[in-house]
């Protein structure tokens, strides 16, 4: 039977009782049966979860059976063997039950009453309340950093691991909070961030390996200077021509909202990184460009001659010095990102971007020129994901379009939900726990035991898979974010934090 | 021609609306209004719902393209027929006029009927920044005085003296504000957070932080408990007594209409039945019995219930 559209039915027309009042889920698709509303005797409690548990246990197991618990493997060109892994499918059955049985007892355990929050949970009081040592705190030890893995590795030569993925958390920290500008601030769902990164990254490699250039400034400051001098003349460089590409990404899109948008920046993204590929001619194509110039101390560069950095400042050459450089080359510039954004925030431009995820139309009533403000948006985002992208290129001295893949913005964008919108600290809690944990899911080794996957196993591979899960659960868990309540740009008596229940998202 | 209205006749008018039409596919939704709302006046809209009030409203504010007629907003004063025919002959959107300015609304984008020809509005449905504060509410609709010197103003970004006093004055013009419409002590709180009536005059307060010349508001007293209700009153007539703003309104509440405007103008279906001062519309046979649709004793009951 096809319902007529409820619109068109005047109410009170209908006599009740003709429609048929069945509870059909929406999907289609039996509901899993729905417990009776009786209340649960005490003690049955456990005794049903603990029933559930095995039942679940036991199914999975048994579904498990044929897909998990054997193997077809080739043995050398001989014919196909079969082995068998029952203890991995026991493993799996063990985790399925228990979850069941914890989740039985706690979340799921009927007659539980659900907590109702009024207002900023108690978590966001606290984070509230931390706030104002937070960041302090954070930059403190960022700063302290590199001497404590220095202090606790023993030396500079086995601190390298460590700087470098401090190096790489903070470049994540600094893409964080440039695409938060974009897509927390001022609400504008950016899927193509790594563009500009890429348009950074290349306008250095471009630049810094360029002869003509190099020859310029070798007949007028002398050789050398261009290897020398070259990435910091060419930071800003690269900054304004991201940022210049994010206007031009942004005059035609910004007229899409949500998904359009989204899908359209994700394209811009892909086409930047096919433009990389196809134009042999300048980018040198899939092959990348290499030999990019190591960063210098300011003119000073890092090696062992006697006009080196070591031999300058009396120091004993060492390669980490450079390590340790760039390292603080990053920090500064995620600190310039951050405090930049809070500045902006309390300007004008800033309130209007968050005037603007909150609600375009009323801003349009107010006289805010929506265009230009989603334009400056994406202009300032796009020019800080610029500068991450020309340290980059410094740091790895080669560029290839390999490194510019979606997957780098889905990574940013990650940070970013996961942080909470807008949050900068959240940004970088988010971006230490998902980088710095990816980094940490290599050294799972005792996953390699024979019982579970076998020496062959290579835990990294699941990476991805352990990370989609942690995003799962923190979104089902923290739907907006570690830190999702929002702290107002300007007070009178007390700055009290946002709900996040009243802070839109955005919508294009 | 509205300007030759005899109804607008002694007063010097601020909008004049002539022939305005607004069809949505077959539907016409406004069809051939034409009035005059007077400057330092409340004028009134009234009409039965979906009469096409607030599509009146979202063509002058810019939010819809009229499909045909003229929208003239005059500052400093009335503009003479042959100033306004020779700006609407020009094809430009705006012209010097003796008096001051005048700008022909439905040739300008929405931002720029809020921020050049200084109409400010609120929303039917109320439309406040709700994961923002009270007063940051109130600072972001300063957006256009305070970005003169640009949106990326190097004074603002270093956070200069200059820009120090500028942000002050903004600081001010929200405390005012705040006083006005009685909401210091909730100046922190979320936007979202405050109970209907003050939403509703925190809307109203926004839109006059604009330095609006005119402000249209749309049902500012839906919704409202006959105390709050009487609370928009003062602030509307505070607003008209002290501030040069001419106030266009929508509204059901027969109560407010009829104490607070000074010129009523009522549609039905699209088409204007009537214009005239309050009284003059409350016996209009026509009103009462197109608007009503009943005799006049049993008006009382339907106001009511229009009202509600
Ligand atoms: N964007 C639109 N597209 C199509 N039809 C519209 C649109 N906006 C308004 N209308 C129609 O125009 C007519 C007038 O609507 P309008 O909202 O102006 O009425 P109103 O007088 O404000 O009513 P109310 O008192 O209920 O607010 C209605 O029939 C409405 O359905
Ligand atoms: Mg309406």
């Amino acid at each position: 039977m096809v319902h007529p559209p409820v619109a068109d039915i005047p109410p009170g027309s209908l006599p009740s009782g003709s429609v048929p009042q069945v509870d059909v889920p929406a999907n289609g698709l039996p509901a899993l049966a729905p417990l009776p509303p009786a209340v649960p005797r005490q003690g049955s409690v456990v005794g049903s979860a603990v029933t559930d548990a095995v039942v679940s246990g036991l199914l999975t197991g048994l579904l498990l059976l044929p897909l998990v618990g054997f193997r077809a493997t080739e043995s050398g060109s001989g014919p196909l063997g079969l082995t068998y892994r029952f203890g991995l499918v026991a493993v799996f059955a063990g985790i399925v039950a228990v979850l069941r049985l914890v989740l039985n007892l706690t979340v799921w355990r009927r007659g539980r009453k659900v907590k109702t929050s009024e207002g900023p949970s108690a978590f966001a009081t606290l984070a509230l309340k931390a706030a104002p040592a937070l960041r302090p705190a954070f930059f403190s030890f960022a700063i302290a950093y590199p001497f404590l893995a220095i202090l606790l590795s023993g030396g500079l030569s086995p601190s390298r691991y460590w700087v470098d993925l401090g190096i790489y958390v903070l470049t994540y920290v600094m893409l964080g909070w440039g695409l938060n500008i974009v897509v927390g601030l001022a609400g504008l769902l950016d899927l193509g961030y790594v563009a500009f990164y890429a348009v950074g990254a290349y306008t250095f490699a471009l630049l810094s390996t360029s002869v003509p250039v190099n020859d310029f400034f070798a007949g007028h400051l002398g050789e050398g200077f261009w290897t020398a001098w070259s990435f910091w003349l060419c930071l800003p460089v690269s900054g304004i021509l991201a940022a210049f590409w994010g206007v031009i990404l942004g005059f035609p899109v910004l007229r899409l909202r949500g998904d359009y948008l989204a899908i359209v920046t994700l394209a811009f993204g892909e086409i930047i990184r096919l433009v990389l590929i196809n134009w042999v001619s300048l980018t040198n194509g899939g092959a990348g460009i290499s030999s990019i110039p190591p960063i210098s101390f300011f003119g000073v560069p890092f090696n062992a001659t006697d006009e080196g950095f070591a031999a300058k400042y009396g120091l004993d050459f060492d390669s980490m010095h450079r390590i340790i450089f760039l390292y603080f080359v990053i920090l500064a510039l995620a600190a310039l990102t951050a405090l930049v954004t809070i500045r902006l925030r309390q300007m004008p431009v800033g309130r209007a971007w968050e005037a603007l995820r909150e609600d375009e139309i009323a801003c349009r009533s107010l006289g805010i020129n929506t265009t230009l403000t989603k334009l400056t948006a994406f202009a300032t985002g796009a020019m800080f994901g610029g500068f991450a992208g020309a340290f980059f290129a410094v740091r790895v001295r080669f560029v290839s379009p390999e490194s510019f893949t979606f997957m780098e913005s889905a990574v940013i964008l990650a940070i970013v939900v996961l942080g909470g919108m807008g949050s900068q600290m959240g940004v970088a809690g988010a971006a230490i726990l998902l980088i710095g944990g990816m980094e940490m899911l290599r050294n799972l080794s005792f996953l390699k035991a024979d019982f579970l996957f076998g020496p062959d196993f290579d835990p990294s591979l699941y990476r991805m898979l352990i990370f989609g899960f942690a995003m799962v659960a923190v979104m089902v868990w923290r739907p907006r974010g570690l830190v999702s309540s929002r702290l107002p740009t300007i007070f009178l008596k007390e700055r009290k934090a946002v709900s996040s229940a009243l802070v839109k998202e955005g919508h294009g | 021609m509205a300007s030759l209205d005899p109804v607008a006749g002694a007063r010097a008018p601020i909008l004049a609306v002539d022939h305005l039409s607004m069809r949505f596919g077959g539907l016409i939704a406004v069809n051939d209004v034409s009035f005059v709302a007077a400057r330092g006046e409340v004028t009134a809209v009234i009409g039965p719902n979906g009469a096409g009030k607030t599509t009146v409203f979202n063509c002058i504010t810019g939010f819809y393209k009229p499909s045909a007629g003229r929208l003239a907003l005059f500052h400093g004063g009335a503009a003479t027929p042959d100033e306004l025919d020779a700006v609407t002959a020009s094809g430009l959107s705006w012209g010097r006029t003796g008096a001051g300015a005048l700008y022909l609304l439905e040739r300008l984008p929405d931002h720029k009927v809020a921020s050049w020809a200084r109409v400010a509005r609120t929303f039917q449905n109320i439309r406040l920044f709700s994961g923002m504060t009270v007063l940051e509410n109130l600072l972001v609709a300063q957006h256009m005085s305070l970005t003169s010197a640009g949106l990326l103003n190097p004074a603002a970004l270093l956070n200069l003296p200059s820009w120090k006093r500028q942000q002050k004055g903004a600081m001010d013009k929200a405390l005012y504000w705040l006083d006005q419409i009685g909401l210091m002590e909730r100046a922190d709180d979320p936007a979202g957070d405050l109970p209907y009536g003050d939403q509703r005059r925190l809307e109203i307060a926004r839109a006059m932080c604009t330095n609006p010349v005119l402000l249209c508001l749309d049902e500012p007293a839906a919704g409202l408990n006959p105390r709050e209700s009487a609370a928009l009153n003062e602030l509307l007539l505070s607003i008209r007594r002290d501030h040069d703003t001419s106030i266009l309104l929508i509204e059901h509440d027969m109560s407010v209409v009829m104490e607070i405007s000074d010129h009523v103008v009522v549609l039905e279906y699209g088409c204007k039945i009537a214009d005239g001062t309050p009284q003059e519309v409350r016996t209009d046979p026509k009103v009462i019995a197109s608007y009503l649709g009943v005799e006049e004793d049993e008006a009382a009951v339907v106001e009511a219930e229009v009202g509600a």
